[in-house]
């Protein structure tokens, strides 16, 4: 996949946050900003802040329990129930008797710290709202008022003209008036001017010869359209969208589509494979929310996830009861042609944007090409074969390159546009 | 122009009187068209609610919707897994070992599956594996698919429930017990040794308990034979690999034979390797398969059979001369060959099978392995026999059946379904609701084998395990699982397997075991026992002909017919009459020219034939369908079995006799009576021309003698054509520019007529692989048949090939050659046989190419010929201008249509289908693609792991399903490859050589050892 920078500066966005939190913050002893970095890297795959996740909430646990204790249970806390610690059973027993990892290198200042960051309140609803918009205006209104204001002073000034040619036709009216000067009107009936067509053999020839043509090239074009489905944006059951996962986060196609490397099929993701990542995102950030879809949307799409596969939110726990999620394929390959995936992707090396289009940028997946034969050959006609470092290609690149007078061989002249190759 | 004829239209106009032609000549129809019923009453023609103008609109809309929703393209939905199984990536094909085992085919085999269906049967190739997948085993994965298995258990004829069903025969055991009452364990052949220990833990428990083994065709004779001389109840296995003289007396032991599989070892000998081949000489009635490949073929009748096995005995032990000239020879060759020497029979009787033994015991045959004896085959006639008259006698309390169905394949299945009603339970575990199974009190839906769980002993030294590669489809249960629960055992079938086989995996794991699908080990050897041989020889000596012999065998493609509602086994010619779709009676041309037996060929091409009756005894057979055979016995006729099935069965299926209804006392030599019947039956023969006319160019052949003497131009001349009126070798003329085909691969196909045996494995291979189409019947009358592959089998005219070729050449003159050529078209009365698998030929310059008006069918660099469907606009050019006649032609839509309602026609068939290839439509041109998918799929793979493709890492369906060697499929363009090296052997040949379309399947001489 293609590196593609963040759609809406994430980053910046967190930073500023950080930044603004940290100073408001800096009554506290502990360094608040320091926990949080080590809570990201240590305790965020399992610890949410305000939700349950596979372990509990952490927000304000520094007040629920003895520092000492929290130690303890940090740095090991499969010893701590083992000595039978009341207190140490029951958190365990509260959470589903998943033992929590052991963190032996943290020290207590940075169990500490941990705690700070946990111990902040809860930031106000608005002050990431606050700084949302901020990157919002940037990008998107300010291009919006300046394309309004050109096409307001545009329609002014045609408009005056307007007024101002009607202004100039009466006054001419008016002075020929007054010099007593008649305007002749010529009677033209639209009858008139088709009679005269009619009369004219060659304009008749000419404009039935340029109608045909016309309506065959757009009966070809018409034709030529049938079957092809580009621009294809079924509504899917479930709102997913590309531009979060693969634009915002970045991850890698080939982590969901992984059989895309050695299939014929890039493969749907499976509904476990999203839940390596949605175990513990239940909810989107409030800055994932665009203008067009809340948070609140894209929250009932994770939800509908959860049912699909059957996981129990509050109880972190699996139902067993699940519905298989009916996808709408939007790239239809007749059945008349083979197609295969890791021969583009792994041995060919070619990007997935390269047939699918900036699907980092899409927010429902769409069909990008046409998909036609004639697409596909053009591809293979212009591409090169990628042998470097793949010992199948060397003997028969040498042989070929050179029979064909070329240093880099395309697919084409590597057969790939006999009819069989695709068709059997 | 003015005329005086008069045109009539019908014959009524030439009665003058009649007042039909009266009124015709005033109105257009005779009767008044009765419009009044719908236009006469105005009231309701106008208060209708629909006007004219609206009906109109409603056209005109409904007209415009149509052709607006046609321009729409189908909404597909695509539903992942929830949680995807690791091993499964959904277009990448897993592989699974297995053992087939359903008590008439054993072979340790691979299972290709796609996403989690099993859709192919590979050949286990690991050293030790029992192979040997014939045409059934391959059709075996659609045999799973099959839309007639019984769904659920049934309990007098109504679903039911596993718990009432294990509750109900409880109760009857138990009822059985405390009442003394018999319980009868009736099972075909299992081979399964967890399966025996259940059984004899059920009989532990119920002490009343007796287990019966049946097996619908029996080796009971043999079986008998072999545990006199060797106490154990097996029959010998022979590795005709280690024999350079094989002599069998109505074995046909290329077919199905003592469970068949003898075909790898027969073909490895059958190979000229240093001059050497071995030499088979049958002595049979029936022209089999192991005939039809004989170097020496003999027929005899069933007690000239017995004789002359008699002699070999008589001549190997005490040195007699046999009278007859023809065993003599035989006799003296056998004798010379000293241990490299080889006799197996296949009469149905246990002095002939004692004689066998006695023989290559006298010769100490290399080839000869009583030790590793086989244990497919257990059935016991006697026991059979007397379980029917215990029945009869009201002495059978209960009886429980798995796997078989003898109210189907006994021939007194009568009297067994009359006593059945005084059994008080009967339990049938069958696949489906077959003759017995709807008659018995409980049917239970037992799953295929490729949902269950198992353990074979194919032979001694062999341990397999069978293991499920789908979820059972249906409510099934294994009849393991059944008896685990009847005897108070909690754990599952797999559970017990798994420790129960702990023992025989020889130090393999579990998961090993599983995985390989099989442990061989060294079988403990078996000593021989004495046994009165004198006294069976004389019995043999004494053995008296009778009216007519009738020798009942099982078909390479139906076998004992448990499989009869599979579209490709009856859609698979026989390799012999090439009749598919029938069993009929075999006849010699001298008996049915006096019996009165015809076969014709009508205007369609068709071959039509006599009927006749057959009695057996009291049983009678009509309505018998007859095949004039050459080279079967004078006095001696044939019948297959697994024919004439109706429970079950889809309609179009249900075609053939039952043959089973003269199998008396489950002996196969029978002497009966027959008689022509009125009628003519149709049959759907692929191949209406039987002999070659002399053209030794097509079946090349030679003679091992001057094989090894003469110089390969004399039996392997290159064909010459005329160049400028000077002779020239056809390979040397071209009309085209040749591809320059040095880079890359290039594919060839080689195919050994030595080593062929004409078994039809590839025919189904190739039917699965490639998604096949079955036409039906009619249609192969029609020969529209679709098969990419064919089999040729081709009679001699002369006694031998080389004859036919010495009788052509000898004929001059216009009226002296239309008596000489007519008379070519019939085969002789005991002709040589020869099989030649032709598919398409991949030509490098193909005719068919040059006539595709749109370039449908086009060349690969690789030498390929490529077949792109959807470009086919059905000319069909191309077939009328190919010399092989490969191409198939796709008269109708043969999937999802009810008018071909065979597997393509239900979802349940569907599953079947190869994903990665093409299923064609209506009016295309298809071929043999050299399997394209293959190729493609193996370059690939090196590809992705940037590797070059290992030595005979190629293969196509035919290739890999080939376990005789006979084809080698691979890369010419690799040196080290076996085709390589094959195409330069000097027994090469092209077919069709002088035509110069330079092929890329090529053959290679067949080489007779007719000494």
């Amino acid at each position: 996949m293609k590196k593609v920078g963040n759609h809406k500066s994430f980053s910046k966005i967190f930073f500023s946050l950080a930044f603004m939190l940290t100073f408001s913050l800096t009554a506290f002893s502990q360094d608040a900003a320091k926990g949080k970095e080590i809570f990201n890297t240590n305790c965020a795959a399992c610890h949410k802040l305000d939700a349950k996740a596979t372990g509990p909430a952490l927000r304000g646990v520094a007040d629920k329990y003895d520092k000492e204790w929290i130690y303890k249970w940090v740095k090991n806390s499969g010893d701590l129930i083992k000595s039978g610690d009341a207190q140490a059973v029951k958190v365990f027993e509260e959470n589903n008797k998943v033992p929590m990892t052991a963190f032996p290198q943290l020290s207590n200042e940075d169990i500490d710290n941990i705690l700070a960051y946990t111990s902040e309140p809860a930031p106000a609803a608005a002050a990431p709202v606050a700084g949302a918009p901020v990157a919002g205006k940037d990008g998107v209104t300010e291009s919006g008022v300046s394309n309004n204001v050109i096409l307001g002073v545009l329609t002014l000034v045609m408009a005056m003209l307007i007024v101002m040619l009607f202004l100039v036709y009466n006054m001419l009216t008016k002075i020929a008036d007054a010099k007593g000067l008649e305007i002749v009107k010529k009677n033209r009936s639209l009858m008139g001017l088709f009679n005269a067509y009619a009369k004219n053999q060659f304009l008749v020839l000419v404009s039935a010869i340029l109608f045909l043509l016309v309506s065959a090239y757009f009966a070809y074009g018409y034709l030529m359209q049938i079957g092809v489905d580009q621009g294809y944006e079924p509504v899917q059951p479930i709102h997913y969208s590309h531009r979060i996962h693969a634009g915002d986060n970045g991850i890698d196609c080939k982590y969901c589509h992984s059989s895309a490397r050695v299939s014929k099929n890039s493969g749907i993701p499976s509904l476990n494979v999203c839940m390596n990542c949605h175990k513990n995102i239940s909810e989107v950030a409030e800055t994932t929310a665009t203008e067009e879809h809340s948070k609140a949307f894209y929250d009932k799409q994770i939800a509908a996830l959860y049912e699909a596969v059957g996981w129990d939110k509050s109880l972190q726990k699996y139902t067993g009861k699940t519905k298989p999620v009916k996808w709408v394929r939007v790239h239809n390959l007749p059945d008349h042609v083979y197609f295969n995936h890791s021969q583009h992707v792994t041995v060919a090396g070619v990007e997935c944007q390269t047939c699918h289009g900036p699907v980092q940028e899409m927010e429902i997946m769409k069909q990008h090409a046409p998909l036609t034969m004639g697409w596909c050959i053009n591809c293979h006609r212009e591409t090169n074969v990628k042998v470097e470092d793949n010992a199948y290609y060397k003997k028969i690149h040498e042989e070929l390159s050179k029979k064909y007078g070329v240093s880099q061989l395309t697919a084409a002249q590597m057969g790939g546009l006999e009819c069989g190759k695709c068709h059997y | 122009m003015a005329s005086n004829k008069k045109y009539w239209k019908s014959v009524e106009e030439l009665n003058e009187n009649s007042s039909i032609v009266e009124t015709l000549r005033n109105n257009e129809f005779v009767e008044p068209i009765p419009v009044d019923e719908f236009l006469g009453d105005k009231e309701s023609l106008s208060s209708s609610s629909t006007t004219r103008r609206d009906f109109l609109k409603y056209v005109g809309f409904s007209t415009a919707a149509a052709s607006l929703a046609a321009c729409e393209g189908p909404v597909v939905k695509s539903i992942p897994y929830v949680v995807q199984p690791e091993e499964i990536i959904p277009g990448v094909a897993d592989y699974y070992a297995t053992t087939m085992a359903d008590g008439f085919d054993f072979a340790n085999i691979l299972i290709k599956t796609r996403e989690g269906r099993p859709i192919k049967v590979e050949n286990n190739n690991l050293e030790g594996a029992k192979t040997g997948a014939n045409a059934r085993v391959h059709a075996s994965v659609l045999s799973l698919y099959d839309s007639l298995r019984l769904k659920n258990p049934k309990i007098a004829g109504k679903d039911a429930t596993w718990a009432d069903v294990n509750t109900k025969v409880k109760a009857s055991l138990e009822d059985a017990k405390a009442k003394g009452g018999n319980v009868v364990v009736l099972t075909n052949t299992m081979a399964s040794p967890s399966t025996d220990a259940l059984i004899a833990s059920l009989v532990a428990k119920y002490p009343t308990t007796k287990h019966v083994v049946y097996d619908a065709v029996s080796e009971s004779n043999a079986l008998d034979a072999f545990q006199a001389v060797y106490g154990v109840r097996a029959l010998a296995n022979y590795d005709f690999s280690k024999a350079n003289t094989i002599v069998s007396v109505g074995a046909d032991f290329l077919g199905d034979w003592q469970g068949g599989g003898f075909d790898a070892g027969y073909a490895q000998g059958r190979i000229p390797k240093n001059g050497m081949m071995s030499k088979h000489i049958q002595i049979e009635s029936n022209m089999s398969l192991a005939g039809a490949n004989a170097d020496v073929r003999i027929p005899m009748t069933v007690a000239q059979q017995k004789q002359a096995l008699a002699d070999l005995y008589y001549a190997v032990v005490s040195g007699a001369q046999p009278k007859n000239a023809q065993i003599a020879k035989v006799a003296s060759q056998l004798k010379d060959a000293k241990n490299k020497g080889v006799v197996v029979t296949g009469l149905d009787d246990v002095n002939a099978q004692l004689v066998v033994l006695a023989i290559n015991n006298a010769l100490q045959s290399e080839a000869f392995n009583p030790s590793d004896a086989i244990l497919t085959r257990k059935g016991d006639a006697k026991a059979v026999s007397q379980l029917v008259a215990d029945m009869k006698a009201g002495k059978v309390h209960t009886l429980i059946m798995s796997g078989v169905n003898p109210a189907y394949t006994l021939a007194n299945s009568k009297e067994f379904v009359a006593a059945l009603k005084s059994v008080k339970l009967s339990v049938s575990f069958s696949m489906k609701e077959d003759e017995t199974s709807s008659l018995t009190t409980i049917a239970a839906a037992a799953p295929h084998y490729l949902e269950s769980w198992g353990d074979v002993a194919i032979t001694r030294s062999n341990y397999s395990i069978m293991q499920p590669t789908i979820r059972p489809l249906f409510n099934t249960k294994q009849f393991q699982d059944a008896l685990l629960t009847w005897t108070d055992n909690t754990v599952a079938y797999y559970d017990f397997l798994k420790s129960f086989s702990a023992t025989s995996l020889a130090g393999k794991s579990w998961n090993q075991a599983v995985h390989d699908g099989f442990v061989a080990s060294v079988a403990s050897p078996l000593t021989a026992a004495s046994a009165d041989y004198a006294s069976a020889a004389s019995a043999l000596a004494q053995a008296k002909s009778s009216n007519f012999d009738l020798v009942l065998y099982s078909k390479v493609g139906m076998g004992d017919g448990q499989q009869a509602n599979n579209p490709w086994l009856q859609e698979f010619p026989d390799p012999i009459t090439r009749v598919s779709w029938d069993n009929y009676v075999t006849i010699s041309k001298a008996d049915a020219e006096k019996g009165g037996f015809k076969n014709w060929n009508v205007a369609n091409g068709g071959l039509n034939g006599s009927y006749a009756t057959i009695k057996v005894g009291n049983a009678t057979l009509e309505n018998v369908p007859v095949i004039i055979q050459p080279g079967q016995a004078k006095g001696t006729l044939g019948l297959a079995f697994g024919y004439g099935k109706k429970a079950a069965l889809k309609e179009e299926m249900q075609v053939g006799v039952n043959a089973y209804a003269l199998y008396a006392n489950l002996n196969s030599n029978q002497s009966a009576t027959i008689t022509v019947a009125d009628g003519e039956h149709e049959f759907a023969c692929v191949q209406l021309q039987k002999t070659l006319m002399g053209r030794g160019d097509i079946v090349k052949e030679t003679t091992l003698e001057v094989f090894n003497t003469k110089d390969a131009k004399e039996w392997n001349p290159i064909p010459m054509v005329s160049l400028d009126h000077k002779p020239t070798a056809a390979t040397e003329v071209d009309l085209w520019d040749s591809f320059d085909r040095s880079t890359g691969h290039h594919f060839n196909l080689s195919i050994d007529l030595n080593a062929c045996t004409g078994c039809g494995a590839c025919v189904i291979a190739c039917h699965a692989e490639n998604n096949v189409p079955v036409v039906g019947k009619s249609e192969v009358r029609r020969s529209r048949d679709m098969h990419w592959l064919r089999i040729d089998r081709y009679y001699s005219s002369e006694n031998t090939f080389a004859g036919d070729i010495e009788l052509k050449e000898g004929t001059s003159g216009l009226m002296n050659s239309i008596d000489t050529f007519s008379g070519m078209e019939d085969p002789s009365e005991n002709p040589q046989v020869a099989f030649q698998p032709v598919m398409c030929q991949h030509c490098n310059h193909a005719p068919c190419e040059t006539v595709c008006p749109v370039a449908a069918t086009s060349h690969g660099r690789e030498g390929q010929n490529h077949m792109a469907y959807n470009r086919c606009v059905g000319t069909r050019y191309c077939a009328n201008n190919c010399p092989y006649k490969v191409r198939r032609f796709n008269w109708f839509l043969y999937n999802k249509n009810s008018e071909f309602d065979y597997h393509m026609n239900d979802d349940l068939g569907r599953m079947v289908l190869n994903p990665d290839v093409n299923v064609r439509s209506r009016g295309v041109m298809e071929k043999c693609s050299m399997c394209i998918q293959m190729t493609q799929a193996v370059k690939l793979k090196a590809k992705r792991e940037g590797r070059l493709v290992g030595k005979d890492e190629f293969q196509t369906a035919c290739s890999a399903a080939c376990t005789s060697g006979a084809m080698k499929f691979g890369d010419v363009n690799d040196e080290t490859s076996d085709v390589a090296k094959l195409l330069e052997d000097e027994r090469m040949y092209h077919l069709l050589e002088h035509i110069g379309t330079k092929p890329n399947v090529f053959y290679h001489v067949k080489v007779r050892n007719d000494k």
